[in-house]
């Protein structure tokens, strides 16, 4: 297969259609406005379906329909957007809907500047719905991953049938690199379960962390979907205890299994005493650092985050095992920082940070590591 | 005939709603057209209107206020043969007026049921966008300073097909609905009701006065001659089905070894129209087939035909860690709009940085090795500068040939641009014998 010479956006692209994507609804958004092109191009042609929203909300709701008809969906947009989608997100989660959303980062807040990257967004994906379930957050750090963690999106989305975000940059979505194809990680695509045998409760789960079987809207059973508080059986209720049932359940259904889709690397130097934490395009600045700071004789070892949230825990805490400070960076003003404290507790935690439009530099990652 | 009212969730609406009558007349009509409850979803909105899908034991899905209808019309693309029928009352239409106007823009086959009565009714009768001016609503005076809006003449002047306006009392209602079932495109109808258990305290609405009311603003039957067209997922169908699906590009070998050993960055000053972001492309592709690691990350101004346009290209033999260029080995200063946006280059220049300049930009002083280039006594215009100032940097690298370049180009470009573009190489070439030394 060779090289391709490709941006993150178009690897976005391609792993949705690897995945099986085959709806996919979005309004014009720099720099996520070449998805949207890029999967106009890729889906009509071989039966799938691609749609120009009036807003942002009717974009997010095209998708919540089509999921719910029982197509694999995808949205994409900026931080404006994440905005407007914000109560279909909380929709999403509440009623089960899968669904991936690629959030192309730009510098914040607001309109922001809407040529430059930041990763200002990573509470707001996690915390921007009401109620305050979870999400799946996955940060690619170069085109290669935003092709393998798209395709990964969708399969949590359709395992977990909760909203999943792939939560890109600028700086990845419209910087075009080589990606070797013969390289690229590609993850078999999974659909959601669905229900074979018996009467059909469209939410009844097993367990306290069970998905419910899929029955799409339009099929040989009637379905009821409702964004209201429900019961197994999709009517609305205000019972305390099924209403705690269930927001336990969603929160359970994905955290109990952050493990199981925790995408990290991790490169230890023995005897190590500075833990470097990033994600992202920043992750790239940060390995070279390690490497600079390797060569002169600083020890030092390297934790990059693909999974943003739910937090890696146990992958934070054991890679800070051997660790006196741990140096997060990120483009933007602190945020996975306040997480990383929260974990490692008692270790030192120190953070740097901008978000000035431009990437971190490796030197300058540097000088954080050295101004022990 | 069998109704499709859910036998196990009977109607809770106020004693005397019209909400009620709305919800027979529409059993009526789905009975009429012998409809099964899987070939039905209700998508319902916010509100009193949104307890619809509840008492049908069709699909159902209710969601946020005001975005029933784009539900709708994702699970519509998606299943075509369902019927797709939204209920909102006056606040999901003013709440989703762009969905509304982008409904009936768009005409895709749903059918949308207005339970018009005037105020919000489930959260204590405030006043809507279809609340007249004389009522005494809880909104206190405020209805008083705003004109309602009339649902069917902004559905037909936004392109809507189907429009009909009834009395939830009017006989025909249950005919006009079975014929917005079966129309092929967005249908929209809006139903006017009382809701006794708000409105009505305080404006008495009998059947007589409502009739009387939809009398005054029009009734609307049914089709829109001049907005009837083809069904937008019909259209679509066609559409997708002449197609031709695009190729999925695929790697490429590299066909050269290109000569570097370590990380080159290339940066481009340009302006826009000067084809800048497309002679990054060509050097990216050239770089490709010499086996290196490229990034590539280009800068413009939002406004496309106006300000800097500038390029930067990483090449290294190696596969690429950091993707920004800290140390350009080239700098190209094509037009003083992109040296104005990158100063910062400048100052931080090194004596082994080249900074190819065009004769007729300035650049801030520094301390790098510069080489000044005429492109116009070379005949070269100002939108042919970037691509080829590529070959000053190949030659004055080392990297790749003139002739490494050609063949990308050959092989990337749009075959009619062939002639035109070898021909600035070609001059591009001759122009470096010059400035050899
Ligand atoms: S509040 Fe009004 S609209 Fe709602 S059920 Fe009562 S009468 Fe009907």
């Amino acid at each position: 297969m060779g090289r391709i010479l490709m941006d993150g956006n178009e690897a976005v692209v391609r792993g949705a259609l690897y995945a099986g994507c085959r709806f996919f609804a979005g309004y014009p958004i720099t720099p996520a406005s070449s998805i949207l092109s890029g999967m106009l191009e890729a889906l009509p042609p071989t039966g799938g379906i691609v749609m120009q929203g009036e807003d942002e909300i009717a974009s997010i709701g095209y998708c919540l329909g089509a999921s719910m008809a029982g197509l694999k969906a995808m949205t994409a947009t900026s931080g404006p957007g994440i905005s407007l989608y914000s109560e279909n997100i909380s929709f999403a989660i509440g009623s089960e809907i899968p669904l991936v959303i690629v959030n192309v980062m730009r510098q914040g807040p607001s309109t922001g500047a809407a040529t430059r990257g930041a990763d200002g967004d990573v509470h707001f994906m996690r915390w921007g719905n009401s109620g305050g379930l979870p999400v799946i957050v996955l940060a690619p750090t170069c085109a290669a991953d935003c092709f393998s963690l798209t395709a990964h999106a969708f399969n949590l989305a359709e395992r977990f049938r909760c909203p999943v975000f792939v939560a890109s940059n600028k700086e990845i979505g419209m910087t075009r690199e080589t990606v070797d194809l013969d390289a690229l990680e590609r993850p078999p695509a999974i659909g959601r379960t669905i229900h074979r045998e018996g009467d059909y409760l469209p939410f009844a789960a097993q367990g306290p962390d069970g998905v419910p079987a899929f029955l799409p809207i339009g099929g040989d059973v009637p379905v009821r979907q409702t964004s209201s508080m429900h019961g197994p059986d999709g009517y609305i209720t205000t019972d305390p205890q099924v209403m705690q049932t269930l927001v336990e359940r969603l929160k359970n259904k994905v955290e109990a299994h952050a493990d199981e889709f925790s995408f990290h690397e991790l490169d230890v130097q023995e005897g190590a005493r500075t833990l470097i934490v990033s994600y992202g395009v920043t992750a790239r600045a940060a390995r070279a650092a390690v490497a600079r700071l390797r060569d002169r004789g600083t020890r030092v070892s390297l934790l990059v985050l693909k999974t943003l949230w739910p937090v890696p825990e146990r992958v934070i805490r054991e890679a800070a095992e051997e660790a006196d400070r741990v140096l997060v960076v990120e483009m933007n003003l602190g945020q996975v920082v306040h997480e990383v404290r929260r974990v490692v507790c008692t270790k030192r935690v120190d953070f740097f940070g901008l978000m000035c439009g431009r990437l971190i530099r490796p030197s300058e990652i540097v000088q954080e590591v050295c101004r022990d | 005939m069998t109704s499709l009212l859910n036998p196990s969730r009977p109607p809770v609406f106020c004693p005397g709603c019209s909400h009620e009558r709305s919800l027979h007349v529409l059993d009526k009509a789905f009975q009429d057209l012998e409809l099964r409850p899987e070939d039905v979803v209700i998508v319902s909105d916010i509100g009193c209107s949104g307890l619809f899908d509840v008492f049908f034991h069709t699909h159902a899905f209710h969601g946020l206020h005001g975005r029933a209808l784009t539900y709708a019309a994702g699970i519509k693309m998606a299943r075509p043969h369902l019927k797709v029928v939204v209920t909102m009352g006056d606040g999901g239409l003013g709440i989703g007026g762009a969905h509304l106007l982008a409904a009936c823009r768009r005409n895709v086959d749903l059918t949308l049921l207005v339970l018009n009565n005037f105020n919000f009714g489930m959260t204590g009768g405030q006043f809507s966008c279809t609340t007249p001016p004389s009522a005494r609503v809880g909104s206190g005076f405020l209805n008083e300073l705003e004109h309602p809006m009339d649902v069917c003449r902004v559905a037909a002047a936004a392109g809507a097909p189907f429009v009909v306006r009834r009395s939830v009392f009017d006989p025909d209602l249950r005919q006009k609905l079975v014929e917005a079932l079966e129309y092929p495109g967005f249908s929209i109808v809006d139903v006017w009701g009382g809701c006794p258990g708000r409105y009505m305290k305080k404006n008495p609405l009998p059947p007589k006065e409502l009739e009387g009311l939809v009398e005054a603003a029009g009734r609307w039957d049914g089709v829109v001659q001049e907005n009837a067209r083809e069904e937008y997922r019909s259209a679509y169908a066609l559409k997708m089905g002449n197609a031709t699906p695009a190729p999925i590009p695929q790697g490429t070998e590299p066909s050269f070894e290109a000569a570097l050993s370590e990380p080159f960055g290339v940066v481009l000053l340009g302006a826009a129209g000067e084809r800048v972001i497309s002679a990054g492309n060509l050097l990216a592709e050239a770089a490709l087939r010499g086996g290196l690691h490229v990034t590539q990350k280009n800068d413009y101004n939002i406004t496309v035909m106006r300000g800097p346009s500038i390029t930067e290209v990483l090449l290294s033999p190696q596969p690429i860690v950091f993707p920004g260029i800290e140390d350009p080995a080239v700098i190209v200063a094509l037009a003083s709009d992109g040296v104005a946006r990158r100063k910062d280059l400048f100052a931080a220049a090194e004596e082994r940085t080249l900074v190819i300049r065009a004769a007729d930009v300035d650049i801030p002083s520094c301390r790098a090795r510069c080489l000044d280039v005429d492109f116009k006594a070379a005949g070269i215009g100002k939108k042919d500068r970037a691509l080829a100032s590529l070959v000053l940097i190949a030659r004055t690298a080392g990297i790749f040939s003139v002739d490494q370049i050609l063949q990308a180009l050959r092989q990337t470009a749009p075959e009619k641009l062939h002639p035109a573009m070898e021909e600035v190489l070609h001059k591009a070439a001759a122009l470096a014998e010059t400035c050899r030394g």
